[in-house]
Parts: C-alpha cells; structure tokens; sequence
C-alpha cells in the first residue's frame, strides 16, 4: 500500500532518527560502543549523530564490551537512559556476565526499588558469508534468560517505533537488528523492510505482534528477515490457492501468546520460521506456546523452519543450503499437507 | 640477536608472498562485486582483513619458531599464516570456501587452522591469548618443547582476556608471548582515543615480564627483540610482552573508505612501505643482490599462483557438507 507523502526509510536511518529524537527529547539518553562517533556504526545506525550531538553523547568506546556494558548498567541505575551497542551479538561471549547477571537481574534482585532504563542494541544474522562468529542469530539464548525484554523488528516503521519504546521503558530491552535488514548497501538490501516511517516520533507497543500478512490456511510466525521469507513464501502458496497468515512476533520477550494462538485457531495449520538454531529455540517456544494450549484446533503437527544445529559455515553453498527461505516453507507447508 | 643471510633471505621472501597473496585476494575480492558492492557477492564472499604493511611482524617473530611451536592468530591472520609455514594452497582454498580448503569452506578467511604448524585464529577480539597460553600449559605439563605466540592487535589490550591471560601466563611461567601489532587503528577508533597508555610495553609491568615496544615497523629490531623473548620462553623464564609499531596500508576491511582517518594520515606511509626498504637494506648491506632478490620475488608469485590457481580450480564443498564435523 502506498501513502501520500510517504517517506520510506531504510531501518539503520529510521534506529538513527529514534535515537536522535529521543536524544533530543530526553538529556539523559546518550550512546556507547565500537565504531559509532566518526564511522556512524558499522551498521550505519547512529550515522550522523556525532555532529548533532557530540562525541560526549556519541561515545566510542575502547574494544572492552565488558567494561562499556556493565558501565551502561551502573548509568542507567544512577538515572541515565544509555543505548550501547554490541556490533555482532556472537560477541556477547566476552560480555554475557554483564548482561544477563546484571542488567537483567538488578530490577529483581532489588525487588523493584532500582530501574535499568538501558538497550542493548546488537546485530544478528547471516547470509554473507561471514562464517560462526559473525552470523548468528542466538534470539532463543536471550529471550531465555528472564529479566530483559526482546524485541527484532522486520521494518523500518517497526524499528523506529520499537527503538523509541526501547529508550523509554525502565526496563532492559534487548534490541536485536537484522544486518540483512538495515539498507546497508554492502551488506544487500531486503526492499520489504524499507517501508514508510513517519517523521514524528511514535512507539511500537514492546510485546505485541503484527499480522503481515492476513490469511485462512496456514500460519507462518517468523521475526526479523524470516517475515520476509514468509511474506515471498505465502506469494508462491497464493498461486497454488493457499492463503497463509504471516505473523511478525516483533517481541520475543514479551510474547504475544494470544495473536500466535489466535492466528492458528482460525488456519489449524503452523509453521515456525527462525535464522536461529533449530533446538531449544523461538520456534520451539512458538509451537510449546500453541500445543500446550490447546491442540484439536491443529489440523497436522506444527513444523520449523530453522537454521541447523550447526555453527555457520563460511562457504556460500553450505551457509545457503542451512539459512530458512522461502522454498523451504514452502516445502514444509506440502510436507503438512501430507502429513 | 642478529639474523643470519638466510634467516634474512627468509624473511623476505615471506615477506613478498604474503603482499603478493594478499595482493591477488585483493583482486579477485572484488570479482563479482562491481558495479554494487555487496559483500554477499563475488568469488571471495564475506568479510576480508588485509595485512599490508604489517608484515615486519610476522616474519621477524616467526623466523625464530619451529614447525612445532604454536601461534594463534586474529581476524587479520594471512601474514602470520603464511611465516608460520600454513600451507598457502589449502589456505587460498579456504579462503575461496572450497571443499580443498584447510577447512574445507567451513571457516574462510578469519578462521585459518593448520594443525600440521600448530596455527590457529579466532575473529573474537583478545581470544587468541587464552588459547596460546594453554598450548605453552599443555607443552610444559608434556614436557615437551614449544613455545607458544598470540598474535593481537593494539585494540585487543582494552579487552578482558588481555589482561587475565598475562597474568595467568607470567604466573604460571609459561613460554608465551604476546606480540600486539599497533597498526594504530581499531577499526575506525584511534589507540589515542580507546587506550589509556601511549605504549603498551608498559603494561608488562602490570605482570611482572618483560615489556618491549619496537618502533619503526623493522623486520631487523623485530627478529632481535623477538629472538630474545622465544629464547627467554624455551629457557622456561616465563612470557613476554611485545608491541611493534606498524602501519595499516589498507582499510580495515574491504571496502572500508577510512573516512575517520586525518586528513594526510595516509602520506608517506607508502613511502615507508617495509618491502621495499628491507630490499634496499639487503643490498646496501651486502646480504643480497638484486639478482636474487628478484628471483625471490619471481619464485614467491609463483608459489602465489600456483595456490589461487589450486583454489580457483578446487570444487565446492557439496551443500550438505555444513552438517558435518560438528563433533570430532
Ligand atoms: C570482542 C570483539 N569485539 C569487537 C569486534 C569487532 N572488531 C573486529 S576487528 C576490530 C578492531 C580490532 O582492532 P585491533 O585489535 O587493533 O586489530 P586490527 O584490526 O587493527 O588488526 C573490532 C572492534 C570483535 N571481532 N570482537
């Protein structure tokens, strides 16, 4: 659907506009990580942003993602509301404790009486070729563990409106954006997230699902690019008849449970599409979230379409026979059928 | 310590084969890649990490090391790789993603392992240092000979596994040493700006081993320093902390426009390029003749030829091959 006056932006300049308007909105927002004063982000997410508001504001950091993340808590629970960035989320190796013993812990353990207004941004995914420790999704290691919010979005209108909601919640958010995604022209460009995002700021409730796509047949529930996958997947379903619903979860944690459960009442028919690894994961999560509930409403077993339990492979044959595409749910979707 | 003719003659013949290898990756990186550049594109996909300039480091430490000794390597590892003797074939292979690389395609460019030289990388900032100090645990605990050399670059002192595993080494006594090449650079972030001490030798104090800054990018100081430092670990004295001054000739990665540089950074630097001073001072200094200078370099192309002939030539793994080699 095209708008009047529509201005479409890629995600990294929608992630760049939120952090701007809430950085003028809000004195106690500032930036922190690799890369993002004079280079703008690696990801091109905070281009721009050192010469409105300085590098005390813009902050790079030396290559110490312990010491800058754990600093990130320690501000944010003093009353600041940092954004810092880990540039590949595959690095929260040498940082987790940081993480996930203290920024998402510190509200509970203080039994309330402390805040952590922080985000974590952080880049997922492959596709390029840029082998196992710069490909990874790992959603379900974060949604996992309690005590911090997760969001993904698929667009840039999403993007915008999650980040705006990420920098104003009193809680940790985990923001994880797609590499594929961003616009980045090195990096390929995906046109379905490069959508119309309005100019004034807004939020995208933190915990709620969108439907992409309306359908009777068959639900696809997928976040980040998998949503695109499922949109091209459910063209090609179309033709042969099917309707598919396509869900964009957008949240990890929280989960909207009820739109998942809701979607597949009416189809009877799901398929989970995730760049993560396929055990222990968001799709198994999905289907646990659906079965558990309620399963006469399943007309065959739930199926997922999800990365190898493998860790990423370099060379471009190998990484593209193990990342979900569209053919492959389409697959799964004739594998139900005969199921 | 001074190096012999042949250790000399060695060095810059090591020298020369990693400019040319990385001189033809840099070619055949952009294959498939113009007019839109896209990383995902190309005969030589993904992210590439190119050493120009730094490879006065790589040669002057590693003329000192044997087949066994151990190096664990960075993101930026060809130089290193092809000192320590990695087979260039198998590694210009993996660098393509073939079936007949070292890795058969699974690890590319940033994850070079030859176990033939005990040569190993990791793309993680700083996580290289563990790994070598644990390969010198585990040759004393043999009781067999080896030192080990993580190789790093100036951003990863800020990280975490710097600072525990120097001072695991140097408590331990183990033959480690640590060489931090200060290419000047973290990505787009200066040392000036991310590192709180002018030069990292100082922090050697902070463990108790002997500290060295080596100015100059010079193969001839870098081989006398390093020399002392592996002869100290052999002995069993304990590790060693090195830092090389050395320049970055190319971005950080392909592709990189270095926008975040100073204006006329750049200058001079060429100029200052270490092969073609270390030619001059071969001659000036009697140890060679242009002659076989130049048959050097003629025998290192070749050698480069005939590895990205190797790897053009090799198949690719068959998809299915991701799944395999998970557990050992
Ligand atoms: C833990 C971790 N943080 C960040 C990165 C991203 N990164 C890759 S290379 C690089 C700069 C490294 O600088 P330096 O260690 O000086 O090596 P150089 O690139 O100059 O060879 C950064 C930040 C990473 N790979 N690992």
């Amino acid at each position: 659907m095209t708008q009047s006056n529509e201005r479409k932006l890629t995600i990294a300049r929608s992630m760049a506009e939120a952090l701007a308007q809430e950085m003028r909105r809000d004195e106690k927002v500032f930036v922190m990580g690799e890369d993002l004063a004079a280079l703008g982000g690696v990801y091109g997410n905070t281009r721009g942003l050192a010469d409105e508001f300085g590098t005390d504001r813009i902050r790079d950091t030396p290559i110490s993602e312990t010491a800058f993340i754990g600093a990130a808590v320690g501000a944010a629970m003093d009353g600041m509301r940092p954004v810092v960035e880990l540039m590949f989320v595959d690095f929260f190796g040498v940082c987790f404790d940081a993480i996930y013993n203290l920024m998402a812990k510190n509200i509970y353990f203080s039994g309330g009486s402390v805040k952590v207004p922080m985000v974590l941004m952080t880049s997922t995914g492959g596709g390029y070729s840029d082998a196992g420790q710069h490909s990874q999704c790992v959603y379900g290691t974060f949604a996992h563990l309690p005590g911090m919010k997760v969001v993904a979005p698929s667009n840039a209108y999403d993007a915008k409106g999650l980040m705006t909601a990420a920098i104003r919640d009193d809680s940790p958010v985990v923001y994880m954006y797609h590499k594929g995604l961003q616009g980045m022209g090195w990096l390929g460009t995906e046109e379905g997230a490069i959508v119309h995002t309005p100019e004034e700021d807004y939020t995208v409730p933190i915990g709620k699902a969108a439907i992409a796509r309306k359908g009777t047949d068959v639900t696809i529930v997928s976040l980040g690019i998998g949503v695109h996958h499922a949109l091209r997947a459910a063209e090609t379903l179309a033709e042969g008849g099917v309707e598919a619903e396509v869900v964009d979860l957008r949240s990890l944690v929280p989960l909207d449970r009820d739109t998942i459960r809701e979607s597949v009442a009416k189809t009877g028919r799901l398929i989970v599409v995730d760049e993560d690894y396929s055990s222990y994961g968001v799709a198994a999560e999905v289907i646990a979230t659906v079965v558990e509930n309620e399963i006469t409403n399943l007309k065959a077993p739930p199926k997922r379409v999800a990365y190898p339990d493998v860790p990423i492979p370099f060379a471009r044959v190998m990484e593209q026979f193990c990342l979900p595409n569209a053919q492959k749910i389409v697959a799964a979707y004739k594998e139900l059928q005969t199921a | 310590m001074s190096p012999s003719r042949d250790e000399l003659l060695w060095m810059y013949e090591n020298m020369v084969t990693s400019r040319r290898f990385e001189e033809a990756i840099a070619k055949i990186y952009f294959e498939g890649k113009t007019p839109v550049f896209n990383m995902a594109n190309g005969t030589i996909p993904g992210e590439m990490h190119l050493s120009d300039g730094q490879e006065p480091v790589a040669v002057g430490v590693c003329a000192h090391l044997k087949e066994e000794d151990i190096v664990t390597a960075t993101h930026r590892p060809h130089h290193q790789a092809i000192a320590k003797g990695v087979d260039l074939k198998r590694m210009a292979a993996e660098i393509f993603g073939k079936k007949t690389g070292l890795s058969g395609g699974r690890g590319g460019h940033m994850h070079i392992f030859d176990p033939d030289v005990n040569f190993a990388c990791s793309g993680i900032i700083g996580q290289g240092m563990g790994p070598a100090a644990g390969a010198a645990l585990s040759r004393v605990l043999q009781k067999k000979p080896g030192v080990a050399v993580a190789f790093i670059g100036e951003g990863a002192v800020n990280q975490g596994a710097f600072h525990e595993t120097m001072n695991l080494a140097a408590v331990w006594k183990l033959p480690f040493i640590c060489v931090i090449e200060d290419n000047a650079w973290g990505i787009s972030v200066s040392k000036r700006e991310s590192t709180a001490v002018e030069r990292n030798d100082v922090r050697a104090a902070a463990y108790g081993v002997p500290g060295h800054y080596i100015e100059g990018n010079d193969p001839y100081k870098i081989y006398d320093i390093a020399g002392e430092a592996i002869a100290r670990a052999r002995a069993g004295e304990g590790p060693t902390l090195i830092e090389v001054e050395t320049y970055r000739l190319a971005g950080h990665f392909m592709g990189d426009a270095e926008g975040y540089r100073p204006e006329g950074e750049k200058d001079g630097l060429f100029e200052a390029d270490p092969i073609p001073k270390m030619r001059a001072r071969l001659i000036a200094d009697g140890d060679a003749t242009e002659a076989a200078l130049d048959e050097i370099e003629t025998k290192s192309q070749a050698r480069v030829d005939e590895a990205i002939a190797f790897a053009r030539e090799s198949d690719d793994p068959a998809p299915e091959d991701a799944l395999t080699s998970v557990f050992a």
